[in-house]
């Protein structure tokens, strides 16, 4: 892990043409859709219809997911890290399986557990009067559901590289653990932390499946920008392809705006490679 | 999306109609999925040595997948709007010709617990109702509908297509949604429909056409002509679908 910007760092030719390889195939989809957008009227169509009200949704939304999976995933991802406890791999699978299910059933499942005939939904219903489907909160749980397991993923490796003596000096100098925990532990991951929060915020601002299937689509409520690109490909494809670059321009800005900013120019090693 | 779609209508015909030879590629409406299964099984059994092919989506998704090259011989679309899409950019080989059609109707959980007997009722605020968007056929006639009843309505999402509405209302997250006649009756028991009368109700017509790009131009027409033969007509009319 080379710092300081002047040394120099001889790439095998194998791997450079490789990584160009890759580098390609992210990019070349996002020229194809530079290609085929319709520049002269592309202000007319950003303008048009509920574009405005899906990207205030979109962006609501994603950092309400965001919050949430950052003040549920950290603390589990510490009991993942930290505590020993028996069958403690089947439980870390279990708060990935949302990352490998497929959204759609994602969405299904949600309405299982949380619909008005849900496990839980029902006494939601009955008790407090509570109906997540169909709502804008049904939109934070579906993309929360599938955002946080890039968290707890993210800052769980990071506990476990940490140096618990770090820790362990603290607490013998008489601090408490919550005081061990916020003034020690966490800043020591804050690296981690920023990009499990960034991949998590970037996984739930393109949430598609689970948010059309457990929250619907409806203009102003439930429709976030993915599921407005969806459906304008439908009548409007011109429409889709501009929108789908407006989401994509604010993403980048933000990933490499983040990444200045809390990485620096000189960190640039092991967990944080991120934008 | 889900399994509501039974792979059969029940109808049990057999029968036998002209030879005709190749691998057949149709690329068909989701509303036509256990319909077209079925007629594909009758065709295959027909003409031994032909195999058939199902791709089945929304047809503004079909008609993309055409204009952008995907090998498709057949296609039958769910609304004339796009197959006119697809004439229009010159991606067909013969004239469209319609082969079905079908018209709308309410579904509601199994037993109408909320005691559903026209469009008038889904004007209640307090009902969950899902309906298509308008940017797809099974939405724009749903407002037709609202507007011929004289109905406005407050429903609670507008879904992208018409197998997404049937789903919330089979797992019983939404009251009530205007579906084609034909979902309601796939659906089986899972929900039950509430019809909507003819003077309001809207017919939407299913064209079918060989596309341009056909591999097998030959095998493509054989089919279409299977299609608007007596065997394949019985088992759209098993599905609920019309005659043309």
């Amino acid at each position: 892990m080379s710092r300081g910007r002047g040394s120099r760092v001889r790439l095998p030719a194998p791997v450079l043409g490789l990584a160009v390889v890759a580098l390609l195939f992210f990019a070349l989809p996002l020229i194809g859709l530079l290609w085929r957008a319709p520049w002269s009227n592309a202000w007319g169509y950003l303008t048009e219809g509920d574009a405005r009200a899906a990207l205030r949704l979109s962006l609501i939304c994603s950092l309400w997911a965001t919050l949430l999976s950052v003040v549920f995933g950290v603390p589990l991802a510490w009991l993942l890290a930290r505590v020993e406890f028996p069958g403690r791999g089947a439980v870390r699978a279990l708060c990935t399986l949302s990352m490998v299910l497929p959204p759609v059933v994602g969405g299904v499942a949600l309405f299982f557990a949380l619909g008005r005939r849900g496990l839980v939904g029902q006494y939601l219903d009955r008790w407090f009067d509570v109906r997540l489907p169909f709502t804008t909160a049904g939109v934070v749980v579906a993309q929360t559901f599938v955002a946080m397991p890039f968290l707890i993923i993210t800052v769980e490796a990071a506990l476990r590289q940490l140096d618990q003596r770090v820790e362990d000096a603290s607490r013998t100098l008489g601090a408490s653990p919550w005081y061990t925990f916020r003034r020690v532990t966490l800043p020591a991951i804050r690296p981690a932390l920023v990009a499990g929060a960034v991949l998590a915020w970037a996984r739930a601002l393109g949430e598609f499946g689970a948010t059309i299937t457990f929250a619907g689509n409806f203009p102003g409520t439930t429709q976030t920008m993915p599921l407005a690109v969806y459906l304008a490909l439908e009548s409007n494809p011109e429409q889709a392809i501009v929108l789908a670059l407006l989401l994509i321009a604010i993403s980048f800005a933000v990933l490499v705006g983040l990444r200045d900013r809390w990485f620096g120019r000189s960190d640039r090693s092991s967990t944080t490679v991120l934008a | 999306m889900l399994s509501v779609v039974g792979a059969s209508c029940g109808s049990d015909e057999k029968g036998a109609a002209a030879t005709s030879t190749g691998d057949v590629t149709v690329f068909a409406a989701a509303s036509l999925t256990a319909a077209f299964t079925e007629i594909g099984d009758a065709f295959m059994a027909a003409n031994p040595d032909a195999k058939v092919t199902f791709n089945f989506a929304a047809s503004s998704e079909l008609v993309t997948q055409i204009g952008e090259g995907a090998p498709a011989d057949v296609f039958a679309s769910a609304d004339m709007g796009n197959m006119r899409k697809l004439t229009d950019a010159g991606n067909n080989a013969t004239a469209p010709q319609v082969f079905a059609t079908n018209s709308l109707a309410i579904i509601v959980n199994p037993g109408n617990p909320k005691g559903i007997v026209g469009v008038a009722d889904l004007a209640d605020e307090n009902l969950i109702l899902v309906v298509c968007a308008p940017e797809v056929p099974c939405g724009k006639y749903a407002a037709q509908i609202f507007e011929s009843a004289g109905v406005t309505v407050t429903p609670k999402s507008l879904e992208e297509n018409v197998k997404a509405v049937v789903s919330k209302v089979t797992l019983g997250e939404a009251d009530a949604g205007i579906v084609y006649t034909t979902d309601v009756k796939a659906a089986g028991a899972k929900a039950a429909g509430v019809e909507i009368p003819a003077d309001i109700n809207v017919v939407a017509e299913y064209p079918i056409a060989v596309t341009k790009e056909a591999a097998n131009v030959r095998g493509a027409q054989a089919f279409i002509d299977f299609v608007n033969g007596a065997q394949a007509q019985k088992i759209l009319a098993s599905c609920g679908f019309l005659a043309p």
